[in-house]
């Protein structure tokens, strides 16, 4: 297994953690002036798509999938899941002190798992080495 | 009777969804490791070279594919199911899904360093989201 990461893939992994949750929330928030969207009220999809918030949440989704696209092809699956979970515990967090809100100590609990869940893997390798993929790859690069 | 065909439905639809959560990130994985890392490619072919490579990769078009049909389904699975069960439920089963998915189909080295996170992040993310 390869093990090394560059400083700009930690910062994927980071933007990984980071853009999904705030996305998330920003969506939440937009939709929330937005209001109910159901088969009656389809035309409030498009309004949507006019609402500050709307569009700053499907800009970083789409800088999320791109990031996560990237770090699957120099890191392995269970590696970079952990870094997804993470994004629970920023939502958990942003709403704590930015939003002031209670957390159960049910909720806590699951944000010290997910971060241990991250150290485990975080001191782990990255990858697992294919030798006959690097050959293929090898092969092409001829 | 009633009570198990519920049951039964609501915990079929909430496998479904987790189901195609896990083919959609196993098959976006595989795709991705098919063409190598992104950044060597990006220095010889540019961005939009990156970008129509990873398109082009017939893996990662189905799982992206999976990946939007989750989200129907998901919506489908709401209507069904209580959202305090559907989601933490949903999200842990894909977690660990994709665990067992990426050692048989991608045959990464899952030690015993990754089960456990696997675990923690199941049921972390289960408490944090119900």
């Amino acid at each position: 297994m390869k093990h090394a990461l560059k400083p700009s893939q930690y910062a994927v992994l980071v933007a990984i953690m980071l853009t999904a949750s705030v996305g998330d929330s920003l969506l939440s928030r937009g939709m929330g002036q937005v209001g109910q969207v159901d088969m009656h009220h389809l035309g409030l999809l498009w309004r949507a798509l006019f609402n500050p918030f709307v569009d700053a949440g499907i800009v970083l989704l789409i800088g999320f999938f791109a990031c996560y696209t990237a770090a699957l092809s120099w890191a392995d699956l269970t590696f970079v899941m952990p870094a997804t979970a993470f994004g629970y515990v920023v939502i958990a967090l942003l709403g704590r002190f930015w939003l002031h809100e209670q957390l159960s100590p049910s909720r806590w609990a699951g944000i010290a798992l997910i971060v241990c869940a991250v150290g485990f893997v975080a001191g782990g390798p990255s990858r697992t080495e294919h030798p006959e993929l690097d050959q293929m790859d090898a092969g092409v690069g001829r | 009777m009633m009570l198990s065909a519920q049951i039964l439905r609501v915990w079929g639809s909430i496998s479904f969804v987790s189901a195609l959560a896990v083919a959609g990130e196993v098959l976006i994985a595989g795709g991705m490791q098919q063409l190598g890392d992104l950044d060597d490619i990006r220095a010889s072919k540019g961005m939009l070279g990156t970008v129509m490579a990873v398109i082009g990769n017939g893996k990662f078009f189905t799982g992206a594919l999976c990946m939007a049909l989750n989200f129907f389904a998901m919506l489908f699975a709401l209507s069904i199911a209580e959202l305090s069960l559907a989601a933490p439920a949903i999200a842990s089963l894909t977690y660990i899904g994709n665990a067992f998915a990426a050692k048989w189909f991608l045959r990464e080295k899952v030690d015993q360093r990754r089960w456990l996170a696997t675990a923690f992040v199941a049921v972390g993310v289960a408490l944090i989201a119900r």
